[in-house]
């Protein structure tokens, strides 16, 4: 028997459960399909940076929109997602890298935008006192910081719930098809139709594209992640290096989460990866020629999550150029975390209203395939 | 000195040094295949058979001889080809069959044809209130300070829980000269009837006769008080006294030491960060490692023998170490296989070995009181989480213990799950009326024993790594 719903979520990551929650709220049921659990991959195991600084020109006005809900996100979701807000900084660590800075933050002052701000070596030492004497400067967005992935994911999830989201986790949602103007999905026993399908299935929504007819230029990847002991606490901000391949971030506990972008081997049938420590080694000697005070931490977890990332680095956000009724909401490259909350208000708007007063016309899956309809 | 791994790649390593170590490193090395054994302790022999080269216990029958079997095996693989390196800690092994190991503060990274995984037993956690007092410690802790030091307790002792390996400790204690002021004994009255289908089996095995004078020998000396319930460690920052409850009255005893044992299950980390298939064994109440009958498991290219097999005891161990090894002989060097003790006959004495098995599973079954706490009991001590948070946690939809971690970090801190991975699965398990298989165990990763982050910034560099830095 199918059940018929408002609309179809596929993805229990940030961005399906951000979705969910904000179509609740905008009076659209939907219903939520997770083929593990809501924050299994990349949304819930992710460096939890909430991070305005050093994104790509054309994604920063949903960075902007959705810094604005994670000011609020408690009042959002009852919980506050331990997001805590002491500015992320770009190190330069020398004069070339410093000269990159510069001319970045004035092509953003002159396309309007001001949250990154170049800092001299003196308010750099002050940000972040533990980082090596020879960095002459570099960049603040100090509004940015950083919240715990899981917690949020799930926060997201519970309140989409709670305003009347049905939610399946465990089953992936199969047979996707659409029929007489309404989407119909298969989720184990059960099927759902809905006018409206959102595809936010993170790795596994570039087959669903391509299997409606919409191949985009995507890659499987799993970014690695490491933390350590507790080490007293040394920093604030979250730390990210203009040349070098490195993330840095002490938790409130006095754990350090040392990331960057470093690969594992991911193998999506078994939701596994496969890490790469010489490249993880990499980072650590990263950290150790950066932050003295780190040497003799211990490290004592690494893991990777499963993410799709696209050749141009930028997300595949807005209705199809093909089919009517279907949004992709996917491809976020390393840097979808931060944009869950706004990217999931903005959808809601598309399916809602057909429109947004958010800028994110360079988003669109038409880049790849000229519209159709 | 510090002993490097001499080449990059090994035919056969052998994680592990205890008895199915011991017997797989032996039984590949004398079929000729390159064979690499590493164990993280500073010598041989594993928990059953620690310091078995080097001891100072010297009179025999202190600890018994089934202890000094052990020699045997050692000088074994000894007198093969097998390089053995001790204080060698892997700590990462995965599907690829590359093993990452710490020595001396130093990583290497050597490569496997085979691996054989002899990672032993851990003792199930024994989550009862006051467990983590100062003064609280583990059976298997005293007995380690006894095997290596000779040390044995000397003030008021009362050694609590169930298991053949509590009485062998206690025995052990009393022979050296230590005391024990009481052993409470927390036997389910049901598990005599539970275990009786199964007492042929054990009535013919080698444990009965051994078990039943042990117990003999320590019931003459101490005062045993079976049927315990209710068990609990009370003091002000260290132990005070112990109390519980038994044939209906409650009594509380000062105790400077409380030694906790309710018996040994498999030490999976290492296993499941590799990917390897586990289930619920609901007999032993621990997962077991999904293996066929030759030990191999999972991911093509990992055996498991040993108690990491599921818990089979140290004659069963010694057998299986050789299975395994002669399984790996056999798809690598099969002409030498030939020469190696025919597998029918391995077979026979892993079932001989294992006689009696299911009666001692049956009978020393923990209780759900020992296995499952309640309210402000400590789950987690690493974060410190008790049995109340985890359920106001699964109140919120906490589901399985990896989406627990979210919530309040279990698991999360440095012995990663060896400490409350059970009593988690085991008590989301109830909350939410699911079985622990339907529940899961946390997913773990490398490295499994933590590494400092200047030995992994100390990792030789190969080439490419090089030029990518120059590159910049």
């Amino acid at each position: 028997m199918t059940r018929y719903v408002d609309a179809i979520v596929v993805g229990g990551g940030i961005h399906g459960c951000s979705t969910a929650l904000h179509l609740c709220l905008a009076g659209i049921k939907p219903v939520l399909i997770e083929k593990d659990y809501a924050g299994r991959h990349a949304s819930g195991v992710n460096a939890g940076g909430v991070r305005q600084l050093a994104r790509h020109i054309p994604e920063i006005p949903l960075s902007i929109r959705s810094m604005g809900i994670w000011e609020k996100i408690a009042d959002l979701l009852d919980d506050d997602c331990s997001f805590e807000s002491h500015g992320q900084v770009l190190v330069a660590e020398n004069e070339d890298e410093l000269a990159v800075c510069r001319a970045r933050v004035a092509e953003l002052n002159a396309l309007g935008f001001a949250h990154e701000e170049l800092i001299d070596a003196t308010e750099l030492r002050r940000l972040v006192p533990a980082v090596a004497e020879t960095c002459p400067g570099g960049v603040v967005s100090r509004r940015d910081g950083a919240a715990n992935p899981a917690q949020t994911t799930t926060a997201f999830r519970r309140k989409a719930e709670q305003l009347g989201a049905i939610v399946r986790e465990g089953v992936a949602a199969t047979n996707i098809r659409q029929s007489a103007g309404l989407w119909h999905v298969d989720v184990g026993a059960e099927s759902f139709a809905a006018p409206v399908l959102v595809n936010a299935a993170g790795a596994w929504a570039g087959k669903i594209a391509a299997d409606l007819g919409e191949p985009v230029p995507v890659e499987t990847v799993a970014p690695m992640l490491m933390i350590t002991s507790r080490v007293p606490h040394f920093i604030d901000p979250v730390v990210i290096l203009r040349g070098r391949k490195l993330s840095f971030k002490q938790f409130s506990n006095g754990t350090v989460l040392i990331g960057g972008g470093h690969l594992a081997t991911p193998d999506q049938d078994r939701n596994e990866t496969v890490l790469d420590w010489k490249s993880l080694a990499t980072s650590a000697r990263t950290v150790f020629e950066l932050f003295p005070v780190m040497r003799s931490a211990t490290i004592v977890r690494a893991w990777a999550g499963i993410e799709a990332k696209m050749k141009d680095d930028l997300p595949v956000f807005g209705p199809s150029s093909r089919h009517k009724g279907l949004y992709h909401q996917f491809g976020f490259s390393l840097h979808g975390f931060q944009l869950g909350p706004g990217a999931g208000a903005v959808m809601a708007e598309l399916i809602a209203s057909g429109g947004t007063q958010t800028r994110i016309g360079d988003l669109g899956i038409d880049r790849f395939h000229p519209s159709k309809l | 000195m510090t002993m490097a791994p001499k080449r990059e790649a090994y035919d056969v390593v052998v994680i592990g040094a205890g008895p199915a170590g011991l017997a797989a490193a032996a039984t590949s090395a004398e079929a000729g295949l390159s064979t690499l054994l590493l164990d993280e302790n500073i010598g041989p022999g594993g928990q059953v058979y620690r310091a078995i080269a080097s001891t100072p216990v010297s009179e025999r029958n202190q600890l018994g001889a089934d202890y000094w079997a052990g020699v045997d095996l050692v000088q074994a693989v000894r007198a093969s080809s097998a390089e053995i390196i001790q204080r060698a800690t892997v700590w990462s092994l995965d599907r690829n069959l590359d093993i990452a190991v710490s020595i001396g503060g130093a990583s290497a990274f050597v490569k496997a044809r085979r691996v054989i995984l002899a990672t032993g037993a851990l003792e199930r956690p024994f989550p009862i209130p006051g467990w983590t007092l100062p003064g609280v410690m583990t059976a298997g802790a005293a007995q380690t300070m006894l095997k290596s030091s000779a040390l044995v307790p000397d003030g008021r002792t009362v050694i609590a829980g169930q298991g053949p390996l509590l009485w062998l400790l206690a025995a052990q204690i009393l022979r050296l000269g230590g005391r024990i002021d009481r052993i409470l004994d927390t036997t389910g009255r049901g598990n005599y009837f539970a275990a009786l289908p199964h007492a042929f089996a054990f009535l013919t095995s080698p444990y009965f006769a051994k078990g039943l004078s042990m117990m003999r020998e320590v019931r003459a000396k101490v005062q045993v008080v079976s049927g315990v319930t209710e068990l609990a460690a009370t003091g002000d920052g260290q132990l005070a006294s112990v109390s519980y409850v038994a044939g209906g009255t409650r009594e509380t005893i000062p105790a400077d030491l409380l030694l906790l044992h309710q018996g040994v299950v498999p030490n999976v980390n290492l296993a499941m960060a590799a990917g390897i298939e586990h289930r619920w064994d609901e007999l032993q109440l621990c997962w077991s490692p999904t293996l066929d009958a030759s030990g191999n498991s999972s991911v093509a290219g990992i055996a498991i023998a040993g108690d990491g097999a599921g818990i089979g005891g140290a004659n069963a161990a010694v057998v299986r170490g050789r299975i395994a090894a002669r399984a790996a002989v056999e798809a690598l060097a099969p002409a030498a296989a030939e020469k190696l003790v025919p597998m029918a006959t391995l077979r026979a004495d892993l079932a001989r070995a294992e006689r009696g098995r299911v009666f001692l599973d049956t009978l020393f079954r923990p209780a759900p009181q020992f296995r499952i706490p309640t309210g402000d009991t400590i789950v987690c001590r690493c974060e410190e989480v008790t049995a109340k948070d985890i359920l106001d946690a699964v109140a919120i939809g906490a589901t399985g213990p990896n989406q627990l971690k979210a919530y309040r970090r279990t698991g999360m801190g440095p012995c990663q799950g060896r400490l409350c991975g059970l009593t988690v699965t085991e008590l989301m398990a109830q909350a939410r009326a699911r079985s622990p298989q339907e529940i899961g165990y946390y997913r773990l990763r490398a490295p499994v024993k933590p590494i400092t982050l200047a030995e992994l910034a100390a990792v030789p560099q190969s080439e490419a790594d090089v030029k990518a830095v120059v590159r910049g």
